[in-house]
């Protein structure tokens, strides 16, 4: 592992500490060595995580079985529990906050990076990373004073009246609930999507651009056609970024999710997510199989992730091998 | 001195050039020997801001010509090239003075857009887009509008640049799966395929083997009955071959200007029979 086969004759392979010693002297080797520990640490994590995830759930798994993936009920008391909520809670803030941070991220990078004097630019982009380092939480009190009475007051009922013939905005109007939670997370996760696509924007070679100007292009349709295709992969992985850290927020949106199990077409309506309801009843969850429930959570929010990030990297694949009929390089 | 319509209105110059366009396109009309000016620079003074870059600088670009600039690293031949399509304005801080006319026309006073389809360029390294080969030739088409089949547009513009019969069985691959010779070509096939009057040609072979840098030189003298190339070179001996004049640049200044025979036997400056004789550069 840690030697290459033409680096020592076969004599001087094996494990005697000589060996080793001889083997380790070049530097290769030993930067070899360091790196492959270090890459090898982080599969261990993850594999540790997903097995106390999968040992300590068991009791839950034993007793709910497929059924928790679709059972819509949470009721500690009774000791009734299923997932469905909580998936469904965690996929449709995940999916507002993409519908409006995407469009908004993307837009902003391409202004920063082709279109704005490059001293806004880098100013902009400052600020942009600045946000990026904001805790959650402060995000979380923005929504609660901010954001929560300004979308029951103002914006709710404005959409009620004018898009409430779609049962995405219909009933009462209380502030809190998915469509807040999505906001909120809009907002967390649009300077990532601005940082990563911004410098795969300015990552495009400088010739690509003067090829199509030189063709009589105008600035934007060599931005738009020439640029933006190429960069797409970037951005794509600012977008599978920008999913991963709205799928598993935790405090911004429990703040203002309303944390109430329902499953409610409204996004006007209140909801919970995975990472709220862990955050909320870990440290309350009385009996083995109350925990064990929200373990397998977990254990669903990590597989949620995994999916959907795999979904994400196939559409690239087909999208890449059919679009233009060019690889990724 | 000065150009033969120095005040034309913009409407005026769409007529004049659009004929032009015309005459260019049909080589029997232009006798050998007797060629026209395609475009002309008259006391160019070019600026990246406080550094000036081209003193004065005064010549023509004659008809179905290939017009080569040589001169050593740095003398502003790029620079010169650069600012007969405008590009020069894709940089922040540069100004320039003087006039340059494209049929009687200040450029500046053409839709930069516009100027481009008539001028077009083809740069130092080959830059293909990541596409196709074919949508890398017909993207000028479609950003232009063009009406009519796409596809005899793009088969014309690969004959042209002497590529067909190397890509025809493979139109929807990669341009990236080509050689750089070949890419270099599409590039050629891309700026032919919007039908420019002139091409401007930026050190089109420094990237490439002689076998490919010769597959373009040929090139060159099949496309000049149909097109005005200028091209900057730091290959002597490609100036001397492909040109019919040539100008040789120093430190921004415009040297000497002659017929590309004249130049390398019997050159009338110092200066340039230094450079031509290797003393420097």
């Amino acid at each position: 592992m840690a030697t290459t086969p033409n680096a020592t004759t076969p004599a001087e392979l094996g494990w005697s500490p000589q060996a080793l010693l001889r083997r380790m002297r070049g530097a290769d080797e030993i930067a070899h060595l360091i790196t492959f520990i270090a890459a090898a640490t982080l599969l261990l994590i993850t594999v540790l995580l997903v097995f106390q995830l999968w040992v300590h759930s068991a009791e839950a798994r034993a007793k709910f079985g497929w059924t928790f993936f679709v059972t819509r009920t949470w009721d500690p008391v009774a000791g009734d529990f299923g997932a469905l909520p909580f998936i469904y809670g965690t996929l449709v803030t995940s999916a507002v906050a993409l519908v409006i941070a995407v469009p908004l991220g993307v837009g902003a990078a391409i202004f920063l990076a082709e279109l704005a004097p490059p001293k806004l630019s880098s100013s902009l982009t400052f600020v942009s990373d600045l946000l990026a380092a904001v805790p959650s939480v402060i995000y979380g009190l923005l929504g609660v004073f901010l954001l929560v009475p300004l979308m029951r007051k103002t914006v709710q009922p404005a959409l009620k009246s004018t898009l409430g013939f779609l049962p995405l905005f219909k009933g009462p109007t209380y502030g809190i609930g998915f469509l807040t939670a999505g906001i909120v997370l809009a907002i967390m996760v649009v300077p990532f999507v601005l940082s990563v696509s911004r410098e795969v924007l300015l990552a495009v070679p400088r010739d690509q651009r003067e090829a199509a100007l030189a063709l009589g292009a105008t600035k934007w349709e060599s931005t738009w056609k020439v640029v933006v295709p190429a960069a797409r992969i970037g951005i794509f992985g600012s977008v599978f970024l920008a999913l991963a850290r709205a799928l598993g927020e935790t405090m911004a949106v429990t703040m203002v999710v309303g944390n109430n199990p329902m499953i409610s077409a409204s996004l006007f309506s209140p909801g919970y997510s995975i990472a709220a309801v862990l955050a909320n009843e870990f440290s309350e969850a009385t009996g083995n199989l109350y925990l064990s429930a929200l373990i397998e959570l977990g254990l669903v929010l990590f597989l949620l992730t995994f999916v959907l990030n795999g979904l994400a990297r196939l559409l690239i694949l087909v999208t890449t091998a059919r679009g233009s009929g060019v690889l990724p390089s | 001195m000065d150009s033969a319509f120095p005040l034309m209105a913009n409407s005026g110059a769409a007529a004049a050039s659009s004929s032009a366009k015309i005459a260019a396109h049909t080589p029997a009309m232009t006798t050998p020997g007797a060629s026209t000016l395609r475009m002309k620079v008259t006391k160019l003074n070019f600026y990246y801001g406080k550094n000036h870059a081209l003193h004065n600088v005064s010549m023509d670009v004659a008809t179905n010509r290939v017009t080569a600039m040589i001169g050593p690293s740095g003398c502003g031949k790029s620079t010169l090239l650069r600012t007969l399509n405008r590009m020069h304005e894709t940089l922040r801080h540069t100004r320039l003075e003087g006039e340059i006319t494209l049929d009687g026309v200040n450029i500046l006073t053409l839709d930069v857009t516009r100027l481009r389809r008539m001028v077009g360029m083809v740069f130092q390294k080959p830059n293909p887009f990541p596409k196709s080969i074919y949508e890398n030739v017909a993207y000028g088409l479609r950003i232009n509008g063009h009406k009519g089949r796409l596809d005899d547009a793009v088969e014309k513009s690969l004959r042209r640049a002497a590529l067909w019969d190397e890509v025809k069985d493979k139109l929807h691959k990669s341009a990236y799966a080509l050689s750089g010779g070949q890419q270099q070509r599409l590039c050629i096939a891309r700026a032919l395929a919007v039908d420019p009057e002139v091409l401007l040609l930026d050190e089109p072979c420094s990237a490439l083997d002689p076998v490919n840098t010769a597959k373009i030189e040929e090139l060159l003298f099949e496309l000049k009955p149909s097109c005005t190339l200028v091209i900057v070179t730091h290959n002597m001996q490609q100036a001397a071959r492909v040109s019919d004049s040539t100008a040789f640049m120093l430190n921004g200044e415009l040297i000497e200007f002659s017929p590309t025979g004249t130049m390398f036997t019997t050159p009338s400056d110092p200066r340039t029979e230094a450079y031509i004789t290797g003393r420097f550069g």
